[in-house]
């Protein structure tokens, strides 16, 4: 049975019968006993002073049973949205962080801001009754520009610059003195493009209060309902957290985007307390386009130093990264120490400054998405790595082959703060050149010239920093939050297994992984273990779900509550097998004295537990029933080597992914199967950013451009290639699984790749992402231009 | 979406009916356009006059040199049609290259034609082909149809019944998608026709246009070669966020050339 679906097995996901056969229960599927509609106002305008909100004809169309304002939600007592992370500015101060009202008071900051919501019988008559307010705007003029936000007028009145922090990580005198001392500068213009996450299922809220208990009921899609009940009681002030009770149900899809504490969820929670009715809102995309919060939106000037064999002696970066018009959930974070931590790559660059300008613009808040920082870090890195190759004159694989973090130095303390604890990256980088054919390349880029194509090939040799993480570094760093998990077993009276994680799936397949991790160590077949979470009212607390920690994190908790069940029901075997618990072994679901035949099953040991008629009462407690919480010793440390080979249209500037290779190095893997689909998926979103997707704000009005999937690409099969995967596999030194994390390299590592192959294709310096075929083709026009003198 | 009144029609007759009777009436063949502008709240049509069920406007019939397809024929039964790749392989691809599976199962040639989006492929078919629009009042040059950006020489309460397309010589399609929509950034039909070559462009300005320069230069000699030099001025086409007026121009050039290689 463990070979079948144990560790290390290609199990099939127990939660896909119920999402292909349709029986997933998602927040809208869920219904309140004479429930309301909420549909929000939202700003029109990039920027504008509400001078007034004329309310009567909406309060008194047909079904409406409120309209809500931001001044109502302040008058009764709902607190701002608050940002958890708190940064310090290099000269010491802290961040600013501007008010963030669930619905806007006074001023609207970027198009799509709700500043009321209409409550009604039907979402129809909602929807009627938002068309009739009337409200009095005064436009303002807006801005949506990373580079130059510093320089506009204050978004925030109190805050000057629009500068929410000026962070800086490294030792700036000793990258200034490695530069003076280089034979070669390398220096690069990076954007990583603002992203719009677009989970499948839109983000959803139903509040249900019940008078009768007081108990506020919150269903919502959240990744980490535990945390936003947290924030939702201690921050926001919904409700008392024993009386609050936050329901995840099935999830599909997040990439970050429903980690956060959003305006909808508070409002339709707040509003049902008042109303004392069920109060339910769904976004549709449109909203979701404007609302949800976005990814990445970094400006930033690299620099390389190296010594005349090509050795890495500084890399010094200056960054500004685009928040949006507020503070989301943990945006703060994101490009600092998801960030800068990450600078050092695989190699062992000994140092590194970094400095991070947040600001602020009317444009949607930016926080985590799949990646959150390292993305942005690994672009950087890997496009600047394959620049100097390229100025060099040298193999992009053997200058990065040459810098890499060695097998034999880890742990591997970086200049930028963390310690690798265990990794192979020359043993990735070899695999995946080998799976590529590189050395094949040459001959494939002449017979597509013949055929008219431009061939590319690109690299990018990633590192991550996941399984957030050691809670009192966290705290040291400025985390709200301690950053452990949970979990907790419940073997049943008769035998099978209950498991309640801390954590969240929102399509990773926990409720497969984590049953397969319990069977095995329990040695009882995997449908014997049912996995539960979302639900604050279930399970015990723990931290959710983000920045590929469920596993790491929460399967480490897992571990150490199945220990000690084994512990107890040792001590319960020996007792019934008249030994002592040191010669008790447990092995494939069997208690059994040492060196006889005398055994008991793992369900005869739950059941004694449970019904303990014959049974050591004197010293143990009843039942079979163990709570752990694990908090990290240090972040896991995936990576891997990508390499993307692409053909370029040159009278288009289409390009075409040929080969996608990827081999990664997860530690031990659980399922390979799902992990990888989390590859797959990680990739084709990484592809995504680098090929398709771009967010466009207008620079005039600040409106969102791209609000739609007519004008915002996906990617979709017909975009993508099959890709190549293989694993290289170190065991993660400091947690009982071995594991690294897989739910976001594919992210992370693909998008310097696939920009790396056009860049060599056709033959540029700087691409900016997505490389669109007009991009390519405007660059391939101004290259020739350049060649030709003209 | 706001409240309208539902009208099944059972004869062409009948919808020209109801389409006389309503406030703001509207016709709703595939509905892939209208209904996501009414529910985005964009349109608020008082009657919708369903031509889904009206069997005369459905089907494909290749006689005498003629391919007739009806209004109401879904995207995927031309891309599918066996005749139609048989008697003009061009338009069968150029159907199979529309939106997506969902959008050919559903979207129709007469709602396609009459919504006369500045990207929309069908127009490029229309014009490229010399086809002519059949309606319920009279028949319509293809060359006369298309007047501007959403604009079609319909008047109101008329209604498309079918397209004919004469079959050409040869003819094909190139067509470079937007990789959101995956509507025409530029499409371009090239045809030897009993009436002479026609290079339509469709995606590339507000309105699908004829290529003079182009349709000259292969009236003399149908070649790829014939085209170099020519190059498509970009003053008047379309410029937004997904390309640029120069690139759209540069395209129409590299359409051509690609059409023409196909079936040259
Ligand atoms: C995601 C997506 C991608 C798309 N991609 C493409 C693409 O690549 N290429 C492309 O060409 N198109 C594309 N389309 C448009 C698609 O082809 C639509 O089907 C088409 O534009 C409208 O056809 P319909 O049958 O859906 O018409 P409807 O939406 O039902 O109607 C459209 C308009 O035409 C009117 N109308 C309908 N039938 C008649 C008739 N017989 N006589 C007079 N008026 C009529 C209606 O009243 C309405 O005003 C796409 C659409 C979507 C949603």
């Amino acid at each position: 049975m463990t070979a079948e679906t144990g560790i290390g097995a290609r199990v099939t996901r127990k939660e896909d019968v119920r999402f292909i056969t349709g029986r997933g229960r998602y927040t809208d599927d869920i219904n309140g006993h004479g429930q309301l509609h909420a549909v929000f106002a939202r700003s029109p305008y990039a920027h504008a002073r509400i001078r007034s909100l004329n309310l009567a004809a909406a309060r008194q169309a047909p079904g409406v049973a409120a309209v809500l304002t931001g001044e109502d939600l302040a008058a009764g007592g709902v607190g701002a949205l608050p940002c958890g992370w708190m940064i310090h500015s290099r000269d010491g101060s802290p961040m600013k962080q501007p008010a963030h009202p669930a619905l806007a008071q006074g001023t609207v900051r970027y198009v799509g801001e709700p500043y009321a919501v209409v409550i009604a019988a039907s979402r129809e008559q909602a929807q009627a009754a938002a068309e009739l307010i009337d409200g009095d705007f005064e436009e303002l003029p807006a801005n949506v520009d990373t580079g130059s936000a510093q320089s506009f007028q204050p978004i925030h009145a109190d805050i000057p610059n629009n500068l929410c922090y000026d962070w800086t990580l490294g030792d700036e005198a000793a990258t200034d003195a490695a530069f003076a001392g280089a034979a070669h500068v390398v220096e690069l213009d990076i954007v990583n493009n603002r992203l719009i996450p677009n989970a499948i299922e839109p983000r959803a809220a139903l509040g249900d209060y019940d008078p009768g208990t007081d108990v506020l009921t919150l269903f919502t899609t959240s990744q980490n309902p535990h945390l936003a009940r947290l924030v939702l009681s201690a921050f926001v002030g919904l409700a008392p957290e024993h009386k609050l009770r936050v329901v995840s149900p099935d999830v599909g899809g997040g990439f970050g985007s429903k980690i956060f504490i959003y305006s909808e969820e508070t409002v339709c929670g707040w509003a049902s307390k008042k109303l004392r009715r069920p109060v339910k809102w769904t976004a549709d995309r449109s909203e979701a386009f404007l609302n949800d919060a976005h990814g990445r939106d970094h400006v930033t000037r690299a620099r390389l130093a190296l010594d005349a064999d090509g050795r890495f002696l500084g890399l010094k970066v200056s960054t500004i990264a685009n928040l949006g018009a507020y503070m989301s959930t943990f945006s703060s974070s994101i490009p600092t120490y998801l960030y800068g931590t990450l600078l050092a790559g695989q190699y062992t660059t000994p140092a590194i400054f970094v400095e991070v300008k947040a600001v602020f613009t009317n444009t949607t808040p930016v926080d985590a998405y799949r990646g959150a920082g390292r993305p942005e870090a690994t672009f950087l890195l890997e496009r600047i790595v394959e620049t100097a190759a390229r100025d060099l004159g040298m193999d992009p694989a053997a200058l990065r082959r040459k810098n890499m973090v060695p097998r034999d130095a880890f742990p591997y303390a970086t200049p930028v703060a963390l310690v690798y604890d265990t990794g192979d990256y020359q043993a990735c980088l070899d695999k995946a050149l080998a799976m590529a054919d590189y050395d094949g390349f040459p001959a494939r880029r002449e017979a597509a010239r013949a055929r008219g194509r431009l061939r590319g090939i690109g690299l990018s040799c990633y590192i991550e920093a996941c399984g957030l993480a050691p809670s009192r570094l966290a705290g040291q760093l400025g985390a709200g939050v301690g950053l452990y998990e949970s979990a907790e077993i419940r073997v049943n009276p008769t035998g099978n297994v209950t498991v309640f994680t801390g954590t969240h799936s929102h399509g990773q397949g926990h409720e497969t992984t984590f049953a397969q991790v319990v069977s095995d160590r329990f040695g009882i077949p995997l449908d014997q273990v049912e996995v539960v979470h979302g639900d604050t009212a279930q399970g015990q607390f723990g931290l959710g779900t983000y920045g590929s920690r469920s596993l790491a994190v929460g399967g480490s908790a897992l571990m150490k509550a199945s220990d000690k069940v084994i512990a107890k029901g040792t001590r319960i075997a020996a007792y019934l097998l008249e030994t002592t618990p040191d010669d008790i072994d447990f092995e494939g679901g069997v208690f059994r004295a040492r060196g006889t035949n005398k055994t008991k099953t793992f369900g005869e040991i739950a059941f004694a537990a449970y019904v303990p008629h014959n049974y050591p009462l004197e010293e143990l407690e009843p039942g079979l029933q163990e709570t752990a919480f694990y908090d990290p010793q240090n972040f896991t440390y995936p990576a891997g080597t990508y390499v993307c080979e692409v053909e370029v249209d040159p009278e288009t500037g289409g390009t075409e992914i040929v080969k996608f290779t990827a081999v990664d190095d997860f530690g031990q893997v659980i399922n390979p199967m799902i992990v990888e689909g989390q590859v797959h998926g990680g990739i084709a979103q990484g592809i995504g950013q680098a090929l398709l997707e771009a967010c466009r704000y207008d620079r005039e009005s600040g409106q969102l451009l791209s609000g739609s999937l007519m004008d915002y690409a996906m990617p979709r099969a017909d975009d993508l290639v099959n890709f190549d995967l293989d694993v290289v596999r170190t065991d993660c030194t400091h947690n009982p699984l071995g594991v690294k994390g897989c739910g976001e390299a594919g992210a992370i590592g693909s998008p310097p790749a696939v920009i790396n192959a056009i860049t060599d294709a056709i033959g540029v310096r700087t691409l900016d992402m997505p490389a669109t075929p007009l991009k390519v083709w405007t660059a391939m026009q101004a290259g020739n231009a350049a060649a030709t003198g003209s | 979406m706001y409240n309208f009144t539902y009208h099944r029609a059972g004869s062409v007759d009948a919808a020209a009916a109801k389409l006389a009777e309503g406030d703001d009436p509207k016709l709703l063949a595939g509905g892939m356009t209208l209904l996501p502008t009414m529910k985005q709240r964009l349109a608020m049509p008082s009657d919708l006059v369903d031509l889904n069920e009206i069997g005369e406007l459905k089907g494909i019939t290749v006689s005498g040199g003629t391919v007739t397809i009806g209004a109401m024929t879904r995207h995927a039964e031309v891309a599918a049609s066996a005749e139609v790749r048989q008697a003009i392989p061009a338009l069968a691809k150029l159907a199979g290259l529309i939106g997506d599976p969902s959008v050919r199962n559903r979207g129709t040639i007469g709602g396609s034609i009459a919504n006369n989006d500045p990207s929309a492929d069908y127009p490029a078919a229309v014009v490229g082909l010399g086809a002519t629009v059949v309606t319920n009042k009279r028949e319509i040059a293809g060359d006369d149809f298309f007047t501007g950006m959403f604009e079609t020489a319909l008047e109101d309460g008329e209604i498309v019944t079918a397209v004919r397309f004469p079959v050409p010589e040869k003819a094909a399609y190139c067509k470079f998608p937007n990789p959101a929509s995956r509507y025409a950034v530029v499409g371009v039909m090239v045809a030897k026709t009993a009436g002479g070559v026609r290079v339509a462009v469709t995606g590339a300005g507000p309105c699908v246009f004829r290529q003079a320069d182009m349709e000259k230069a292969l009236s003399s000699n149908f070649s790829a070669d014939a085209l170099s030099g020519i190059t498509q001025p970009a003053d008047d086409l379309n410029d937004d966020i997904h390309a640029s007026a120069a690139y759209r121009a540069s395209l129409v050039a590299v359409g051509a050339k690609r059409a023409v290689a196909e079936i040259a």
